[in-house]
């Protein structure tokens, strides 16, 4: 079912570089782009052809044969859907001969459908119900009792069961298939190729025999199905139906805001009926998504109301305390006090803050503000450390700004798309469908990764290459690629002497260019065989435009910043930069990560990754704010934990993160946190953290927020408050107040305010405001007086940094080595259906897919280790161990072990290592040494995490056994 | 621990595609990929290579043929479940389509039909109970000049088939 909101031009625009046609369409002359068709062109005239199988969002298909028009001098009746426009056309629209056409058409229709319409959940939405009354269907001279799909027995002839009647399928948690409804449009079919490129469904058999199946005839659920949910909306009857629409009936009125999950930003409405949300229909307007989304966006949102969501705030005086429910106040003050009691006996620098990459631009503004301006340090540090900390370094060191290059749009003029460290198809599923449909368009694809993810070879996707190197060895292959460009002749030289620095170009090149860089000599380090180095080489260097996209197995290693460098080295140095179709793209991990490191969350960096050290930067500020800062860089996440553990770090304020799950080597974490005096935690759920908490401050999920988010393209959106928080206060609110508690005053109305004081102060976010965000729909930053409107593609003329710098970027192998006592080597990642830590997903039906972490192993590994599909397996690393059930799976090399963290109880970052990136410090996930052993029993560590967890648990309030996330 | 070999080609993926077909038919599906992959518009040719091996597209062939050539199920199953011809069973020892069209009906196709079914004691898509005969409609040979038209496995046609002439065809089957 289509947006209650949204209308359907029938077919999609077409992009004609500017030629516009001219026709006339009953009377009314129109000019529209070439190519457009005749049913898009009267509807952009207001004139509205009935039609069913079309729809904008996927290209004519001309089956229903319901939108025939007359054109003058055309013989017959065409489709208008699958006509283009030509100049001088004169299209008729309605007379009673197509009048005539229509309702015959509609007569067919109605005689194999059901006539319940009043209790039909697509009721006052049908795009049948609607069809059936513009063409004026008055009566079916067929009756209903031929032969149908529609009854259960044949007609008349009592149980005699009708061999056409299929079940509803119910399988998917999020929708039902009832096929009894189905008109057999194929809108279904079609959204599944072209939008999500799954493929999944098909048309079965032919003529009266033609039935929508999930692959071969089975249940959506043990289908390919992904559950993007394209299909529900592309269904113009109740056949394809949210679960929800069926529970709670049609919406009322709908709002424009931004997914809450991974850094693609998708532009969704939320469909309400008064503050309750029946669905969330992808925007066709998104300037990310355009229209489409994944089974989180769409679907895994019911944590929002999920019944383990903690809506008073609670303070005890230890954590082996029960918490106590107390009023907003009282919470603020007693955390006040407690932050002004700990400054004063342990000193300034002893509280801190970490922000939240889920939470708004302004909600993180106002917590950095609040450490530099209330707490008086710099303090402040936030979960981009464990992710893209080394994006910003290496990408600030080499092009000058800590961002990606590009828009998502831009991989539609890629083509050779490189995808380094990411699983995009699992961790940004809609920009992965933008990307495959681009693939099947016929770009190249090179994927570096160790392990075989979807990508490197799915339906109608194949890579060219998949270099599958050792977790580890990132800078080698970045070297053995850089090392053919140079050897080969293959850089771009016009582009490096006119854009970039040629001292730093020329001391590269002599690196690079030395033979211990070359794929021969680097493939006993990488494992990747050198002529496919050699080749993959030359395709990104000569194959047109080429894009690298590279996600967390990129930036999660000892020499994250390092590779980050060496990305940018390669992309310069071919001239794959600074134009539509090129770039280096960081997919970023979650919602806002982008947003919370502009917002000047980093311990050396103020707003606009301006460093803290700079005097005329700081008085700025200081101005603005009216409190002298400290030019002192302030502690990271690792060294507040370190500090903590030595006593001089005692409290700390976390907005809505898990660092008690998501940080590495879990057992150092929660010793840290153990030595805090006062632990604020802000957070929706009792998450891992909050269980080591003194003062919980209740916080609200995106749907009781007004603010923005920034996508990883740079793109700021509006999130919209669609309900009241359900703690009655604003997060930023609370942050507001703690402030003016700790005596420095903060006085913002509304979010809205917070967005014009960082205009003021940020020179890359100067012309942004909220209006300006609600007249254009999204901003990309910069945005300032030289790009009123934003910037989608950066360093076109020049680098932001004037010249780009080439760094050498030398191999240092991580201190993680394998050894006979830790033989194989743990890498992590995410899967599809859950996100992140899992606070959100793991509490929807997404469970349905990814009930636990599993640990991938290779045949050979498992064999030798006498290990069976499902078997309890023990993972010990030198940080500690833990045990999970083990996938047997040839996607992983052997040597290698994966498994992905979305579950507390897996403690997978039980095992991770204090190893980080040497520049940013953050955590090298990536590469854990260990052993996997066959075992009948949790580790001692989930004994007593589950033990500690339940004990937590009871201390709540309200506490109710059935709640518990824990297994 | 030593790295072991490292893993080429394609991913497999679970369950293997194909894995519940026989050693045989598996060959022959594989034989007919092999023969027509390169081919623009190779499914087709690869499900007729299939067929005229096995004399049917068995349900497990459709993931091989799909993961060989890097579509879907779906995609495979569509096209397989769109064309009649493709059949789904293994078939009797012989095939008789026989013609359903205009031009034998006018000539007494519909009684020699009446006749087909009883004598065999099936109806169209069924299969004799010994194994000998599958029976299936076809709408036109090409023969019409001289119907009622029979085909008997897909190469034999025969012209002006009398009730007493199809009895006669099939004890020669039979026999």
């Amino acid at each position: 079912m289509r947006s209650i909101a949204e209308d359907d031009l029938g077919t999609p625009a077409r992009d004609s570089d500017g030629t516009l046609v001219t026709l006339t369409i009953d009377g009314r002359e129109i000019s529209v782009p070439a190519g457009t068709s005749v049913m898009r062109a009267a509807a952009l005239a207001d004139l509205k052809i009935p039609k069913l199988c079309a729809t904008d969002q996927l290209e004519a298909f001309g089956s229903c044969r319901l939108c025939l028009v007359q054109i003058e001098g055309v013989k017959g009746y065409p489709a208008s859907c699958t006509t283009p426009v030509a100049a001088g056309m004169k299209v008729t629209t309605q007379n009673d001969k197509l009048a005539q056409l229509r309702r015959g058409v509609m007569e067919l229709y109605i005689s194999d459908h059901p006539l319940d319409c009043l209790t039909c959940p697509a009721n006052g939405h049908c795009e049948l119900q609607d069809m059936a009354g513009a063409v004026g269907l008055r009566e079916v001279r067929y009756g209903y009792d031929g032969d149908n799909h529609v009854h259960k027995y044949v007609p008349g002839k009592g149980t005699v069961p009708n061999p056409r009647f299929v079940e509803k399928d119910q399988s998917n948690p999020y929708f039902t298939f009832d096929p009894s409804k189905c008109i057999v449009c194929s809108r279904c079919v079609r959204a599944c190729d072209e939008q999500q490129g799954t493929l999944a469904l098909t048309v079965q058999g032919r003529g009266f025999d033609s039935k929508i199946a999930a692959s071969v005839d089975e249940s959506f659920l043990s289908s390919e199905c992904v559950s993007c949910g394209a299909c529900v909306q592309a269904c113009p009857t109740a056949t394809l139906t949210e679960k929800s629409v069926i529970d709670k009936g049609q919406a009322e009125h709908s709002t424009v805001t931004t997914c809450a999950y991974c850094g693609v930003g998708c532009s969704f409405r939320a469909e309400m009926r008064g503050e309750e949300v029946i669905r969330m229909v992808p925007n066709k307007d998104g300037q990310a998504n355009h229209g489409h989304s994944c089974v989180k966006g769409r679907f895994a949102i019911g944590y929002a109301t999920h019944k383990d969501r903690i809506n008073t705030p609670m303070i005890r005086a230890r954590i082996t305390d029960p918490w106590r429910e107390v009023t907003w106040d009282e919470a603020i003050a007693h955390a006040a006090s407690e932050f002004k009691r700990i400054q004063a006996k342990y000193g300034r620098d002893s509280v801190g803050a970490i922000t939240s990459s889920r939470c708004t631009n302004e909600e993180v503004y106002v917590v950095q503000k609040l450490v530099r301006a209330a707490f008086g340090n710099n303090n402040v540090d936030t979960c981009a450390r464990v992710c893209h900390s080394p994006t910003g370094y290496g990408l600030k060191q080499t092009l000058g700004e800590s961002a990606g290059t590009q828009t998502f749009d831009s991989v539609m003029q890629a083509d050779v798309i490189v995808v380094i460290g990411a699983n995009p198809t699992d961790g940004h599923p809609v920009f992965a469908s933008q990307m495959k449909r681009r693939l099947r368009q016929g770009a190249k694809l090179i994927v570096a990764d160790p392990r075989r993810i979807d990508l490197v070879r799915t339906p109608h996707v194949q890579a060219t290459h998949h270099l599958a190197l050792r977790p580890g060895t990132n800078v080698a292959l970045i070297n053995a690629l850089a090392h053919v460009v140079v050897a080969e002749g293959l850089v771009k030289e016009d582009f490096v002497r006119a854009r970039c620095e040629v001292d730093s170009f020329e001391k590269w090149r002599a690196f690079v260019a030395h033979e211990r860089n070359s794929p021969e000599a680097m493939e006993t380090v990488t494992g990747v065989p050198a002529g496919e180095i050699r080749a993959a080489a030359r395709l990104y260097a000569t194959g047109g435009n080429a894009a690298i996209y590279y996600g967390l197995g990129v930036t999660e290693h000892s020499q994250g910043s390092t590779m980050v460098m060496g990305i940018a080295n390669l992309a310069m140095a071919t001239g794959n930069i600074g134009r539509e179709g090129t770039g280096v793209n960081p997919l970023r991990g979650q919602n806002n990560v982008q947003g919370s490191c502009d917002m000047g969350s980093f311990p050396h960096e103020l707003p606009g990754y301006r460093h803290v050290s700079n005097d005329e930067v700081r008085e700025t500020f200081e101005a603005e704010w009216g409190v002298k800062l400290s030019p002192e860089q302030g502690l990271r996440i690792p060294n507040m934990f370190e500090a903590a553990l030595d006593g001089e770090f005692k409290g700390l304020y976390v907005q809505g993160e898990d660092i008690a799950q998501s940080d590495p080597n879990t057992q150092h974490v929660t010793a840290s946190l153990s030595a805090l005096e006062c632990m604020v935690v802000q957070d929706l759920f009792l998450n891992e953290t909050a269980k080591f908490a003194h003062v919980f401050l209740p916080g609200s999920s995106f749907l009781e927020k007004d603010g923005t988010f920034t996508n990883a393209e740079r793109r700021i959106s509006r999130v919209r408050m669609v309900m009241r928080p359900k703690s009655g206060v604003g997060e930023w609110e609370a942050t507001q107040r703690l402030s003016n508690a700790l005596g420095y005053p903060m006085n913002y109305t509304h979010p809205s305010e917070i967005m014009d004081e960082i205009a003021r102060l940020t020179p890359t976010f100067q012309g942004v405001s909220f209006d300006k965000i609600d007249r254009l729909g999204s901003i990309q930053w910069p945005c300032n007086e030289q790009a009123p409107e934003g910037t989608p593609l950066m360093h076109v003329d020049e680098f932001v940094r004037g010249k780009g710098r080439f760094l050498v970027t030398e191999y240092v192998p991580t201190t993680e080595k394998v050894n006979a006592r830790y033989p194989l080597i743990l890498t992590t990642g995410r899967i599809l259906s859950q996100y992140n830590v899992g606070a959100q997903t793991r509490r929807t039906e997404n469970l349905t897919w990814h009930s636990e972490d599993r640990m991938e192993i290779h045949p050979h590994d498992a064999e030798v280790r006498g290990i069976a599909e499902g078997d309890w397996v023990g993972v010990t690393s030198r940080a500690g161990d833990t045990v999970m059930r083990a996938t047997i799976t040839p996607r992983v090399q052997p040597g290698v072990v994966y498994t992905t963290f979305h579950h507390p109880f897996s403690g997978a970052n039980v095992i991770t290592t204090d190893n980080s990136d040497w520049a940013t410090n953050c955590p090298e996930y990536k590469v854990t040494a260990v052993e996997v052993a066959r075992v009948s029993q949790p580790s001692q560590w989930q004994q007593r995490y589950r033990e500690f967890s339940e004990r937590q648990e009871s201390l709540l309030p309200t506490h109710d056994p059935s709640s518990m996330a824990v297994r | 621990m030593k790295q072991a070999r490292r893993q080429q080609g394609v991913i497999p993926i679970r369950p293997v595609p194909g894995a519940n077909l026989p050693a045989g038919q598996r060959d022959a599906v594989l034989a007919a990929v092999g023969s027509h992959r390169d081919r623009p518009g190779n499914l087709l040719p690869i499900l007729h290579a299939v067929q005229d091996a096995l004399g049917f597209v068995p349900s497990d062939a459709i993931a091989l043929i799909a993961f060989e050539l890097n579509l879907t199920r779906a995609e495979v199953h569509g096209v397989v479940s769109f064309y009649h011809w493709y059949r789904g069973e293994k078939p009797g020892r012989h095939v008789m389509h026989l013609c359903r069209a205009e031009a034998c009906q006018s000539v007494g196709a519909a009684a020699l039909e009446a006749h087909v079914k009883q004598s065999l004691g099936i109806e169209f898509h069924g299969t004799t109970p010994d194994g000998a005969v599958t029976l299936e409609p076809v709408y036109c040979l090409g023969n019409c000049a001289l119907g009622p038209n029979l085909l008997i496995d897909g190469d034999k046609l025969c012209a002006r088939v009398t009730p007493a002439r199809f009895d006669q065809l099939v004890g020669d089957m039979r026999a």
